[in-house]
């Protein structure tokens, strides 16, 4: 009889949990990386759904925070240190390594990787770090293009993002057509996907901070890609993790590098502006 | 006589996957009035024994990577994307139950992050194996909310 009442003590139950759960609030320490503090917090950009964005690396238990933290013990340093070997390394018909024409990564390469995705003009379409690997090794190399995930491409990719290490997370959506693969890409991390019909702003968004199972929900933020997966013990690439989630819903995943991918990946690296980059981050 | 057995044995299986079928309530027939579905979706009373198998299978209601139920705390790993279900049996009348378990939606509107258990309103893509399923049958339904009505407060 009295069930109307009791629903509204449910709902306003609900709304007390955020609260509640402290143990599901993301920590407040910082992150120290071989001296250098990294941005975990930041003030959202305009039209951000949070005041505030929160690297995934708060998200996390301390063991993997600390593996993080101490440079020596992360296991991303290893695919850092590959992608230097195949930097200097020459592959392809003409003879020449990325070195040939980039000389030093830590001074080329400076902070490039923090900036991307950015527009291509030639294909008029966001182009990302594997992509411009890609592209300098058809077009400059007479080498093949990587295949999705092989380990060269991670590693390379990694190394060239440890060249942006701590450096803030910002695009520029000005440039060509940017800003019209942002709302594309909006408008897929709203989308519900599967036949569990979750959207990625169902966990990332509206469950940020409670736990899925015994996964902590952070906002899903890609500064750290390609991440240490203590899970899989390797490297994971964006497209990997991305594709991982929509699986989750029991969803048909989409290509790697495809065009619903690209979206999201500029929408998502936008979503966290002016965190560090921190690659290789280590994640469960 | 072998085949005789063979037919009796035919015919009585037949008999029973016609019964289940002819009883079950498909899932865009199923009536929702107040939050509530008061008809059952089967013709078999819920068993809440099998109902609890239901609840913690991940590949079936996976109710816990998204809800505490202290009742279960020898399960590993119970998630808090939605509320505590201790006392769910008291703060709502089965039929309420029926209606949250087969389609959320209808009960606490379109943004709840709750799946739909019996419902084809399900996400774009869905994997092809899964298109035109529901996650649960209806029977897995009636046994989810049998067991939900043991956890009184
Ligand atoms: C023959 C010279 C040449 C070689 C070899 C070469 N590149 Fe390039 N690279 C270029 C040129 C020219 C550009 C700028 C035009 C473009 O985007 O293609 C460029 C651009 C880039 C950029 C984008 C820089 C920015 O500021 O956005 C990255 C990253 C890059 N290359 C990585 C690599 C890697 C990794 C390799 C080795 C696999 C490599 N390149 C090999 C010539 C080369
Ligand atoms: C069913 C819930 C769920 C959905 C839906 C979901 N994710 Fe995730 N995602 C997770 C979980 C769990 C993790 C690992 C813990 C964490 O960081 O939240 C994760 C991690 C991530 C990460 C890595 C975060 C980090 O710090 O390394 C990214 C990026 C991400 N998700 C993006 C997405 C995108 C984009 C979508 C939509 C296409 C999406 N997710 C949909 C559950 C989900
Ligand atoms: C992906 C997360 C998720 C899963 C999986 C899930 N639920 Fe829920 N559930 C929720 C959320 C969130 C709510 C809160 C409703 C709202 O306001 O959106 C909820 C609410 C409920 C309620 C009402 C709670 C109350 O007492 O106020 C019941 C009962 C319930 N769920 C049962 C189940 C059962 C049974 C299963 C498994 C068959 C299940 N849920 C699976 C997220 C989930």
């Amino acid at each position: 009889m009295n069930k109307n009442l009791v629903l509204l003590a449910a709902v306003a139950a609900v709304a007390v949990g955020v609260a509640q759960f402290a143990y599901a609030d993301p920590v407040s320490d910082k992150l120290v990386i071989d001296g250098k503090e990294m941005i975990t917090r930041a003030p959202a950009p305009e039209g951000h759904p949070f005041k505030e964005v929160l690297s995934g690396w708060l998200f996390r238990e301390p063991e993997t925070r600390a593996l993080e933290a101490d440079s020596f013990a992360n296991p991303g340093m290893l695919y850092v240190e590959r992608g230097e070997e195949i930097w200097n390394t020459v592959d392809g018909a003409k003879g020449k390594s990325c070195a040939s024409c980039h000389n030093d990564a830590s001074e080329t390469m400076k902070d490039v990787g923090a900036h991307y995705p950015k527009w291509d003009a030639e294909t008029k379409r966001p182009i990302n770090i594997e992509l411009q690997i890609d592209k300098c090794r058809t077009e400059q190399m007479g080498a093949e293009a990587y295949k999705f995930d092989a380990a060269d491409q991670k590693a390379l990719t990694t190394y060239i993002k440890y060249q942006s290490f701590g450096t803030p997370v910002k695009l520029d959506l000005a440039k060509g057509d940017m800003q019209s693969w942002w709302d594309r890409g909006k408008k897929e991390y709203y989308t519900r996907t599967g036949q569990l019909n979750l959207a990625c702003a169902s966990c990332h968004e509206a469950s940020m901070g409670r736990h899925i199972r015994a996964d902590h929900l952070s906002q899903g933020q890609a500064n750290g890609f390609p991440t240490y997966r203590l899970k899989q013990a390797d490297m994971v690439s964006l497209h990997n993790r991305m594709r991982g989630c929509i699986r989750d819903t029991r969803a048909e995943m989409p290509k790697a590098f495809s065009d619903e991918l690209m979206a999201l990946e500029v929408y998502v690296t936008w979503r966290g502006t002016g965190l560090s980059v921190e690659t290789p981050a280590v994640r469960q | 006589m072998q085949s005789g057995i063979a037919v009796v044995v035919a015919v009585s299986v037949s008999m029973l996957a016609g019964a289940a079928w002819a009883e079950d309530i498909a899932p865009g027939d199923v009536e929702f009035a107040d939050g509530a579905v008061s008809a059952a979706l089967t013709g078999k009373p819920g068993d809440a024994a099998e109902g609890a198998k239901v609840f913690v299978d991940r590949k079936l209601g996976n109710c816990l990577a998204c809800h505490e139920v202290s009742a279960l705390k020898k399960q590993l790993f119970h998630g808090n994307v939605g509320p505590s279900l201790d006392g769910a049996g008291t703060r709502w009348e089965p039929a309420q139950l029926r209606a949250i378990v087969t389609d959320s939606k209808k009960v606490f509107g379109p943004e709840t992050v709750m799946p739909g258990f019996y419902s084809l309103n399900v996400g774009v893509n869905v994997r092809k194996d899964l298109v035109g399923k529901t996650i649960l049958t209806a029977q897995q339904v009636e046994d989810v909310v049998a067991y939900l009505e043991t956890l009184k407060e």
